[in-house]
């Protein structure tokens, strides 16, 4: 059925897709004969890698890779949230905003962007340069507050060191992220997420094994000489994973005056070493909590 | 110290997701011995570790695993949820970013197990750093091949396809995942029937964790045993407790299943100096909150139960006397109005309602009467929503009505936040009046 306003809307031209028609072709291969559809969602991203958003024209592609209705895409496009419907800035500033980055500075944060950049949440600046969202939780609580450039994190932010990062942004000045590769464009990460690898020599290494926070029970296990829990793996090492189950095994009430504590306290008390940025966040950290809660007190009206 | 790295115990090694750093370490040994093991014996494995699933259920996994018809003609399926987005979550990207290798060794093992051809990751969109590494620790296992035609000249054939999400908390659910790992709307499929019976394109489908199946070679390589020794009988193993807010050092800390948040604070350095620990979720926003009373409960699946709350995932949100507890749920609300699909009606309109009085409250010009409709709308979305989701929003708003009434009243007997504008005298001394 076609509708009087369907009429006289124009075609879209799907021409600026020539280039990805194979690439395109790749992303249903993954999925068994006849499941073509599962191809959607990362054809969505592959749309996104040329014109940074998905248009009419994008959604007339992959219906038409897919056997699709125009319709049946629109729906899933506009079901989540990564899809874009306006052109995005090349580099998008998500701020987690959720209840623990949120009360942890979040909310500053996310208020300090807008200030600065002069633009409102889910647009971008007239430049086309960045765009500001904010974020429901990303799976960094440890490293709360966070924001991410392009899905890169930025750990342990204030509203400094974020006001400052998208200064770095504006200037093209990119900064490298706390746990993650060196920032590539909004385009050029969905191409990624389209499941088309990162080839540059040093994205894969970007970021290490994690943060500080990553490792925290880590360090404190290696700072007690704890053995590996896992005896096969170590060789041999049966006895010693024995009584280590044993005592791993054995419920004891908790004993807090017992030596751990202050043992935990000296041994990983030290600065976290950590570069950049986040060494810049983790020093503005304090400074900020406190000048937080002194807002809460001074917000007397 | 509970402390017992097994899943995390590579994570500080130098480029810790290389196959030639997870292979230098014993890596793929536990794939060789399962593929050497008649499945049947394998599922038996982990039904003796009672090993429960760490996506938030605590299903056991060898049964879940027993419930895939075998001989059915029909293809099985594998699909890993990695879809990591309760909020307090915050330990399977580590995990990928840091050791995809254990994940994949899992999923080869479990593939093994079950007999499916044909596994997928879905992993969450806004975690390129974990992608990254999954995608590359994929491509190295089929050139080494551990994944591809004939594993290892065992006549085993496995095909693995990463699949990033878009950005939607309901693809956590696992039949939402799979609507939308099929290319639609994630939104949850009626149950029965299951996924083991009706899962992806309507055949039998594991849906597994991240967590649970990087515990598996381990358990192969260990025995189970081994991994029953660590934490109580029912709900025995490791678990990555996540500490996130305010505490000294938050992070991850794998500990026995049935460590207390006594003993996790004791490990994360405690509460910032001269706060009191106010209010703290067991297992992510989808669980009852607990308070300072629930500091010696067994973090295990079956003694939060018993506690009134949930284990979830070991997400382990604290707050202090200096958050308002209002504000925090009322955040929590706002997110389970944006994350809801929109299928069911409890869930899309209750999660609105939270929304719109937690506003009221905040600004000062709610009533005893919303309290009641606060929970009269609870009481029309647990149980009565079409998923989880509705029922985790209903937690944190039941719960911290249930131990901070005093607080909602504070809201509008005084015109608003009662820790906005008044200073810390007055919060101490609302936080003392709770306690009382």
């Amino acid at each position: 059925m076609t509708t009087p306003a369907e009429q006289t809307m124009p075609t879209p031209d799907t021409s600026v897709f020539d280039g990805i028609t194979a690439d395109a072709d790749a992303i249903v291969a993954r999925y068994p004969v006849g499941r073509q559809r599962s191809a959607l969602l990362p054809m969505l991203h592959l749309v996104q890698s040329v014109e940074g958003y998905v248009s009419a024209a994008g959604i007339k592609f992959c219906a038409e890779r897919l056997g699709l209705t125009e319709a049946n895409v629109t729906a899933v496009v506009t079901f989540y949230s990564m899809y874009k419907r306006q052109p995005c800035g090349e580099y998008l500033v998500s701020v987690c905003t959720n209840t623990l980055c949120g009360m942890l500075g979040g909310d500053e944060i996310h208020e300090a962007l807008k200030r600065h950049l002069r633009i409102d949440d889910n647009e971008t600046t007239a430049d086309g340069r960045i765009s500001i969202e904010h974020a429901e939780c990303l799976a960094a609580c440890d490293y709360a507050p966070v924001v991410t450039v392009n899905y890169e994190f930025f750990d342990q932010q204030t509203p400094d060191s974020a006001v400052e990062l998208v200064r770095a942004l504006e200037a093209g000045d990119l900064p490298m992220p706390t746990r993650g590769a060196p920032p590539c464009t909004f385009r050029q990460i969905e191409r990624q997420l389209a499941g088309f690898p990162d080839e540059r020599p040093d994205a894969l290494a970007g970021g290490g094994s994690g943060g500080e926070p990553t490792f925290a029970g880590l360090r404190l296990a290696e700072s007690h000489g704890m053995a590996d829990t896992d005896g096969d793996r170590l060789g041999g090492g049966g006895g010693d994973a024995a009584s280590g189950h044993e005592q791993a095994g054995k419920r004891v009430p908790p004993t807090p005056q017992s030596g751990d504590r202050e043992e935990t306290t000296r041994v990983t008390s030290e600065e976290p070493p950590q570069g950049g940025v986040a060494r810049k966040a983790a020093e503005h950290r304090d400074d900020a909590e406190q000048g937080m809660r002194a807002d809460r007190g001074g917000e007397d009206d | 110290m509970p402390i017992t790295p097994v899943l995390t115990k590579r994570w500080t090694t130098d480029e810790s997701w290389l196959m030639r750093t997870y292979e230098d370490d014993g890596g793929y040994r536990a794939l060789r011995t399962a593929l050497g093991t008649p499945q049947d014996d394998l599922i038996q494995l982990v039904k003796d570790s009672s090993l429960r699933g760490r996506g938030g259920a605590g299903f056991p996994t060898g049964m879940k695993w027993g419930f895939i018809p075998q001989d059915d003609g029909k293809p099985h399926y594998l699909v890993v949820n990695a879809d990591e987005g309760e909020p307090g979550t915050c330990r399977d990207l580590p995990l990928m970013m840091a050791d995809p290798h254990a994940l994949i060794e899992g999923i080869v093992i479990t593939c093994y197990a079950v007999r499916a051809n044909h596994a997928f990751i879905y992993i969450r969109g806004e975690a390129v750093h974990a992608l990254r590494r999954v995608q590359n620790a994929v491509r190295e296992a089929y050139a080494k091949g551990y994944l591809g035609g004939d594993i290892l000249g065992s006549g085993f054939d496995l095909e693995l396809t990463v699949h990033p999400g878009a950005g939607a908390y309901i693809c956590g659910e696992e039949t939402a995942l799979l609507d939308s790992l099929e290319g639609y709307r994630g939104q949850p499929r009626l149950k029965p029937p299951f996924p083991a019976t009706h899962g992806l394109y309507q055949s039998p489908t594991v849906v597994n964790n991240v967590g649970t199946l990087a515990s598996v070679p381990h358990i192969v390589s260990n025995g189970a045993d081994w991994w029953k020794a660590m934490g109580p009988d029912k709900s025995p193993g490791t678990s990555i407790y996540s500490l996130s807010g305010r505490v000294k050092r938050p992070g991850q800390y794998e500990a026995p299943m049935g460590t207390t948040l006594r003993e996790l604070l004791d490990m994360a350095g405690g509460i910032p100096a001269g706060r009191d620990l106010k209010f703290w979720t067991p297992g992510g926003s989808s669980t009852p909150l607990f308070t300072a009373e629930h500091l010696d409960v067994p973090l295990d699946f079956d003694s939060v139960a018993a506690a009134g709350s949930m284990n979830g995932t070991s997400a382990v949100m604290v707050f202090d006397d200096s958050d308002c507890v209002v504000r925090a749920v009322k955040r929590w609300c706002e997110f389970y109005a944006h994350e809801s699909c929109g299928k069911c009606t409890p869930c899309r309109e209750g999660t609105f309602w939270y929304v719109q009085i937690y506003e009221r409250l905040e600004r000062g010009d709610a009533s005893e009467q919303d309290l009641e409709t606060l929970l009269d709308l609870s009481d029309n979305i647990l149980g009565r929503a079409f998923c989880a989701l509705g029922d985790g929003a209903v937690s944190p708003v039941t719960s911290s009505l249930k131990y901070f009434r005093d607080e909602y009243v504070a809201h509008f007997e005084q015109g608003g936040c009662p820790f906005r504008g008044r200073g810390r005298a007055r919060v101490k001394a609302l936080s003392g009046s709770e306690r009382a």
